[in-house]
């Protein structure tokens, strides 16, 4: 939160000293607020005022690291409440639940579904996140399942309230840089000297959100500042609320103790209704959970939900590319029929969706168009005959295929004849200006 | 400290619109809290998921779709199964066949499967033309003739047929005019506000506001639905004061993620199970953002939204 010159001025002794080297304190002031000049070059403001200075003008929302290494993460650090208003900075992320309260089966399927989500879209590797170890009743089995998921080169959430049994938990996972969770009103103590004695994020539950506010606050006056919230409640309404509030009362109404990532755990308030935790998922994904636990993650659910999460986390100033070169679809081989189009993301999911949908085997091929749509790059110069010239040279096409007909975009049908100048040899076609049209013409072009 | 709780609840509200008649009346829009917000003030009417059925019966339909509607004969029987579906608010009939490349159903033809399937069901109707806004202008016009009284949603008017179809759908038959707009919330106000110079009253207009699969654009959707529901309440904007209705079945099923087979993607799990997910998530994601309603067609995908929206409310 931006502090005005006035908000400075008022902790200034306003004795125009000049020490520090601007001839009032209100010019001092104004400067500051700027970011012209740091706090620090007045001498005469005390170092309890400028704690407090610091404090108000630090981000809303804290950034907190959890795990280690190549399965480290960040979450938080988030400024604004819609995504159109700048931008999200911390993608949610997606956990899968094993427990000593589930059966045999359910812990091994999700195992088994954690190992198996490895993919790459649109240059994003896509994988189980996270493993929310969470602890029932029976110990030796928790300690067995927090190995097994240490093993799993993934970020943990040791989900326990027991401080006895997390001390153990941790004993066989600290180094990974778990988050503890499970710290409420009347453990918080013994959880934060074990989240402390191990340098890691503690997580913080409650009753209800006034129990979570209240130990939270404990636990910032007793200095643990890395902390995530457990917004978790008894039902999918309750959680909902809480997790909605906790970060509207962070970045709208400056409510530093809320100012945490949340987690968010579906497998509690959906336990057992698969389809039921994929749409409370994707409205977390989309409404504020942090982390997002689910009982497990089959492909079914995790393509809509990281592309869901890719297109939600986007920067909104930027927009999303894929790789230039060539993109053989439905079966298209070296004889296959070319197809030319951008390097913006959406207009390749389109493209390529409709080519799809046709059937038809086509060489899709992607230029570098600085990651605007078709008309923008051609209006900006980023889509020309001499781009498209320069591109197949690159990329080598003429070596790589031997058809030798290549689809244009037909909004920018005005290029075939210098394309055709400059790709001797190459039959130049317009496609139809709009996608959806692009099935039929396929099925029907005769080359 | 106890958390001091800042409910938003706004001065403006998001226009209520009737569909259907009489007893079988449903209601969208009529929130003055952000989107699903119930914990701020409660929310007059409650997110409504419609069932879409298409005038091409159960052709191409997957698996647990054909099992459901098992051995309906006649698009009305199908209708009355898709009304029946539990979690169906509405029913939703998309001329996917209309369309000049698709079959060139004729308009008298798409004339009697519309009395048809409104005479079969109990709930309010929905009718979704094809790709072509010409054609659409043309069935929109009789089929709001032949079901005039019945308070249905056409969808869409768009800006090439927004003349046409405002001043039959919504001028000389009453209905309900869908104003579609392709993920852009200067054009989506801009045809809210032709439709009304028209003469088509707000209170008979609803937006769709576009749509797109999970993965496929989506922020562009989220963006444009959460950037109008801000205009709508947080600045009384009364030309993006309609309720929205986003179809989902259309955009969702047709991905690869749900036309990719089990064969060539051994690795992606049942095929049928991922176009339920992609359904669910877009829909959930719709709901999140803002949407009054929400357009599903497989059996499962409706019953979890609807219980969905049922648990936040
Ligand atoms: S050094 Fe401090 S007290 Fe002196 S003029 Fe500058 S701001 Fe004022």
């Amino acid at each position: 939160m931006a502090l005005t010159g006035l908000d400075i001025f008022k902790i200034t002794p306003k004795t125009n000293c000049k020490d520090c080297g601007n001839p009032t304190c209100m010019a001092f002031a104004m400067k500051v607020a700027q970011g012209a000049i740091p706090l620090d070059k007045c001498p005469h403001i005390s170092d309890e005022v400028r704690a407090k200075l610091d404090e108000a003008t630090a981000p809303p929302m804290k950034t907190i690291k959890i795990g280690a290494g190549e399965n480290e993460h960040t979450l938080g650090g988030e400024t604004v409440l819609y995504r159109h208003d700048k931008t999200f900075v911390s993608k949610s992320l997606y956990a899968v639940a094993v427990s000593d309260g589930y059966s045999d089966e359910q812990n091994e399927t999700a195992f088994a579904d954690i190992a198996k989500i490895d993919y790459e879209r649109i240059g994003e590797r896509m994988r189980v996140d996270a493993i929310f170890v969470d602890y029932a009743s029976d110990s030796a089995k928790f300690l067995d399942l927090v190995k097994r998921a240490n093993d799993m080169d993934r970020a943990l959430i040791i989900s326990c309230s027991d401080a006895d049994i997390a001390e153990k938990a941790l004993e066989i996972a600290g180094a990974g840089k778990p988050v503890l969770s499970g710290a409420n009103a009347s453990n918080f103590e013994a959880m934060n000297a074990l989240a402390s004695k191990h340098g890691i994020v503690l997580g913080v539950t409650g009753a209800d959100l006034n129990e979570l506010h209240d130990t939270v606050e404990k636990l910032e006056k007793a200095g643990n500042k890395n902390l995530v919230l457990d917004v978790t409640m008894g039902n999918i309404k309750d959680t909902f609320a809480a997790t909605v509030q906790v970060r509207r009362a962070s970045i709208k109404d400056g409510d530093r103790t809320f100012g945490y990532p949340s987690i968010v755990n579906t497998a509690r308030i959906a336990a057992g209704d698969r389809d039921m935790q994929s749409a409370l998922a994707s409205l977390f994904t989309v409404k504020y959970g942090s982390v997002i636990v689910m009982e497990g993650m089959r492909y079914a659910d995790a393509l809509p939900l990281y592309g869901l999460r890719q297109n939600i986390f986007t920067n909104p100033q930027k927009p999303m590319k894929v790789e230039p070169g060539i993109y053989a679809l439905n079966g298209a081989d070296e004889n296959s029929v070319c197809a030319l189009t951008v390097d913006f993301a959406l207009t390749y999911f389109v493209v390529s969706g409709e080519i799809e949908r046709s059937g038809v085997p086509v060489n899709l091929l992607i230029t570098d168009a600085g990651g605007y749509s078709v008309l923008t790059a051609w209006a900006a110069g980023k889509l020309s005959a001499s781009s498209i010239a320069k591109f197949f040279q690159e990329a080598d096409i003429e070596g790589k295929i031997k058809n030798r007909t290549l689809i244009i975009p037909g909004k920018v049908a005005v290029l075939k004849g210098e394309i055709e100048d400059k790709l001797p040899g190459w039959k130049i076609i317009p496609s139809p200006p709009e996608a959806i049209q692009l099935v039929k013409y396929l099925r029907e072009l005769d080359v | 400290m106890a958390f001091v709780q800042k409910p938003q609840v706004y001065k403006s509200a998001i226009n209520t619109v009737e569909l259907g008649v009489s007893d079988n009346k449903i209601t969208l829009g009529g929130a003055t809290v952000s989107p699903l917000y119930s914990f701020d003030a409660p929310i007059a009417n409650a997110p409504k998921v419609g069932v879409e059925i298409t005038d091409l019966g159960l052709e191409g339909e997957p698996k647990g779709i054909v099992d459901y509607y098992g051995d309906c004969k006649t698009i009305g029987e199908q209708a009355k199964k898709a009304a029946a579906m539990p979690g169906a608010d509405f029913v939703c009939l998309r001329f996917v066949g209309a369309e000049p490349g698709e079959g060139d159903r004729s308009v008298e033809e798409c004339v009697k499967i519309a009395k048809e399937v409104s005479e079969a069901i109990d709930i309010p109707l929905v009718i979704a033309g094809c790709k072509s806004s010409q054609k659409d202008a043309q069935i929109f016009e009789k089929i709001a003739e032949a079901l005039s009284g019945k308070n249905v949603l056409f969808l869409s008017a768009k800006e090439e047929n927004y003349k046409t179809v405002g001043a039959s759908v919504g001028l000389a038959y009453s209905q309900k005019v869908g104003a579609e707009s392709s993920v852009d919330i200067n054009l989506a106000k801009q045809l809210n506000v032709l439709l009304t110079q028209l003469g088509v009253a707000k209170e008979n207009i609803i937006m769709n506001l576009g749509s797109a699969a999970a993965g496929y654009g989506f922020e562009y959707v989220a963006s444009t639905i959460d950037r109008v529901k801000q205009a709508a309440l947080a600045q009384n904007d009364a030309m993006l004061q309609m309720p929205v209705v986003t179809p989902i079945a259309s955009e969702t099923w047709v991905v690869k993620e749900a036309l990719a087979s089990e064969e060539d993607m051994p690795e992606w799990g049942c095929q049928e199970q991922r176009g339920i997910e992609m359904e669910i998530v877009t829909a959930a994601a719709c709901l999140a953002c803002g949407s009054d309603a929400v357009i599903l067609k497989h059996p499962a995908s409706v019953a979890t939204i609807s219980a969905m929206v049922a648990a936040l409310m």
